[in-house]
């Protein structure tokens, strides 16, 4: 008994020094805080990892750097803190309330995944957070909207998502590199089914025939069935809705099978640095979920500052739209000139945002209609083929075998 | 033909993730649900080395084993023995050692994640290599080697040596091995650090050809324990059967059926099982 009374006595002496630290520090500058509840672990941590921790890191060191931001007439630092949720929506919920009740943050990133951000949605409206979401791709834009008007939607729908893979096989099929007959397999999962779904209709009224349909449940320990499969019905094109494990496993079994189509898509992580990382020049040509315009100034400065700061590559996809909410709402802060978060939310409706994947403004739906949906593998780089308002995409090339 | 080949290939994948936990709940009557984070960290070992040294994954392998050996003797000795020790009965042991090894889940999660939070891959003898007229992974190809080399090993190691004689002994009766003479604590601690050992280098393999990340272990755990139940917990040739069963009707399902019913096919089976011999294929009656 005696140990734990002096335990809890030492813990709470602990605790009254740091806040006093705390206090003293804030005199010099007392800094604006955010909040945000990341997936540290569990099974969306590798995805988080590469597209939104970076982000923030570096996106908080430079705010810093430049002094901090500007509101009430004077400049405050920037101060994050971050809960891990385990990938357990529950537990996200939980740590959000803990971030608006406990913490007392001024403003929130948002979270990984198209399902935490609609399930964090009504707590961010309880407290007027602004909820700049960006890995949240869904077509429900306009009901979502309606119910929480602070949610901002960056890196499109589940239709623009699809139309953008239709576009870019539609470009192969027009210039002669590939004929009517795709594959096309889906993770067993509401991402890749939805997906799935979506394209089966969309595909047939373009004049594609799928000649090969399966799902595999998630976690699949060996994909050689699928591919085999998909290689017997000789399609001209592969597509899968796929999540990072299995992009990876399929492409692996794709070139040991030497599956010969002239269009090959995989989805989440084909942007991802460390999939070039792998397979190296084996996948020049190979299409995927994302792509990016690498020739813009900004574009350029964010990847050498990703790169400086953070210590890695950023993604060919969402990294820079994620950098981009921040942005958004590092500009809408300055814009208001105080920490009024309603103020805030009204600020983005209303603007315009210069950010490093262009300019940014919402509509009516709070929908950003300008985003990259579709890359392709060309010397090392990721470009983006397909688009929705973007406008810079190039054209998309054959693939040329597995060397 | 086809079928059989990736199938059994399948087959030593999932030995390779069993046989180590085998031998922790059979020997050492430690129902370890850090086992799966014991393999991922081999991954992360292999690819660690792999991407900073350019190692090849089976050198790290034998890296890897003799300090997944040590270090799960260590943990035998000094965090779960106290636990043994301790526990009245089988019943209490195993709830005392599902929590103490939850926890320790958890914590490997953590140190791994302040590694390398992102996925695990790289490249290695993802190559196709023509065996019977058949396309397979060579990456796959070599675990399987690994499997039957580590499963074939344990085989003669248990039922032909000595010491195995007392492993086996112990996996009977912790109360009669003693008896007889037995170190039941020494073999015990032997069995979990041998069982650590096995599934780190399952996992050093494995990593070449699934892309792993540091909270994925808890899945590997979860078959892990389907196979060693259903092929009879604590009789090696009780997991290896299971995990040939399981990859050869996983693959027929889906390339017959549909890759979609793999899952469902796995689970009927287990359900079977349960339902006509509880006890596992090779298991004992209790």
């Amino acid at each position: 008994m005696t140990i734990g009374i002096k335990r809890r006595a030492l813990l709470a002496g602990a605790s009254a020094l740091t806040l006093t630290a705390m206090t003293s520090a804030a005199f010099a500058a007392d800094p604006i805080k955010f909040g945000v509840v990341a997936h540290l672990t569990g099974p969306l941590a590798g995805g988080e990892a590469v597209t939104h921790t970076p982000n923030i890191e570096l996106w908080a060191a430079q705010v810093n750097a430049r002094g901090g931001l500007k509101v009430d007439g004077g400049m405050r630092p920037v101060e994050v803190i971050t809960y891990d949720d385990k990938t357990d929506p529950s537990e996200h919920i939980k740590a959000v309330q803990r971030l608006a009740t406990q913490d007392k943050v001024d403003f929130m990133f948002s979270p990984y995944g198209t399902g935490f951000n609609i399930a964090a949605a009504p707590i961010y409206a309880k407290y007027d957070f602004p909820l700049v979401a960006v890995s949240a791709i869904t077509d429900q834009q306009e009901e979502l909207s309606k119910r929480f008007p602070n949610m901002f939607f960056t890196l499109g729908t589940t239709t623009g998502f699809v139309e953008g893979a239709l576009d870019a096989l539609t470009t192969l099929r027009e210039a002669g590199s590939i004929g009517n007959t795709v594959a096309m397999v889906n993770v067993a999962d509401a991402f890749g089914i939805e997906l799935a779904d979506k394209a089966r209709p969309m595909f047939k009224e373009a004049g594609f025939e799928i000649v090969y349909d399966k799902s595999y449940p998630l976690g699949t320990p060996d994909l050689s069935p699928v591919v085999k499969g998909a290689k017997a019905a000789e399609p001209d094109a592969f597509v899968a809705w796929s999540y990072p494990p299995d992009t990876f496993a399929l492409t692996e079994q794709a070139i040991i099978e030497d599956l010969q189509v002239n269009a090959f898509y995989t989805a989440v992580a084909t942007a991802f640095p460390a999939f070039s990382g792998k397979f190296g020049s084996k996948i020049e040509g190979n299409l995927g979920a994302g792509g990016i315009n690498p020739d813009t100034p900004a574009m350029q400065d964010y990847r050498a500052a990703h790169l400086e700061i953070t210590g890695g590559e950023a993604d060919y996809w969402a990294s820079a739209t994620y950098y981009a909410s921040l942005q958004i709402l590092e500009q809408a802060i300055e814009g208001v000139g105080t920490i009024d978060r309603e103020a805030t939310v009204a600020y983005i409706a209303d603007n315009s945002f210069d950010t490093v994947i262009g300019e940014v403004s919402f509509d009516e739906q709070n929908n950003s209609m300008r985003f990259w949906s579709v890359g392709q593998w060309i010397d090392g780089v990721f470009h983006a083929v397909a688009d929705t308002g973007m406008g810079d995409s190039v054209a998309p090339v054959a693939k040329d075998g597995w060397n | 033909m086809d079928i059989l080949l990736s199938g059994l290939l399948l087959s030593g994948t999932y030995a390779l993730i069993a046989m180590g936990l085998n031998l922790q709940y059979g020997v050492a009557r430690i129902m370890n649900l850090a086992n799966g984070e014991m393999l991922v960290l081999g991954g992360l070992a292999a690819f660690w080395m792999y991407t900073a040294a350019a190692l090849s994954p089976l050198l790290t392998a034998l890296i890897a084993a003799p300090l997944a050996f040590s270090g799960n003797w260590l943990l035998y000795r000094y965090l779960l023995l106290p636990l043994v020790r301790r526990a009245k009965t089988q019943g209490q042991l195993e709830v005392d050692s599902i929590l103490a090894t939850f926890g320790m889940s958890f914590a490997l999660v953590g140190i791994m994640v302040s590694i390398h939070g992102e996925y695990f891959t790289y490249s290695y003898l993802a190559e196709p290599f023509k065996i019977l007229g058949q396309t397979v992974a060579l990456n796959r190809l070599v675990a399987f080697i690994v499997a039957i080399g580590i499963g074939g090993g344990l085989y003669y190691w248990l039922t032909h040596t000595y010491q195995g004689t007392a492993v086996r002994a112990v996996s009977v009766s912790t109360e009669a091995a003693g008896l007889v003479g037995i170190n039941v604590e020494r073999v015990s601690a032997f069995a979990f650090a041998l069982g650590g050992a096995v599934t780190a280098v399952g996992g050093t393999l494995i990593s070449t050809f699934i892309t792993l990340e540091a909270s994925v272990g808890v899945i590997f755990t979860m078959k892990a324990l389907i196979i060693i139940i259903m092929g009879g917990v604590g009789d090696i040739r009780g997991a290896i059967v299971a995990a040939v069963i399981l990859g050869l009707v996983e693959t027929t399902v889906a390339s017959v059926i549909d890759p979609g019913l793999t899952l469902v096919a796995a689970y009927v089976i287990f359900l079977a099982i349960l339902l006509f011999r509880p006890q596992g294929l090779f298991g004992r009656r209790a």
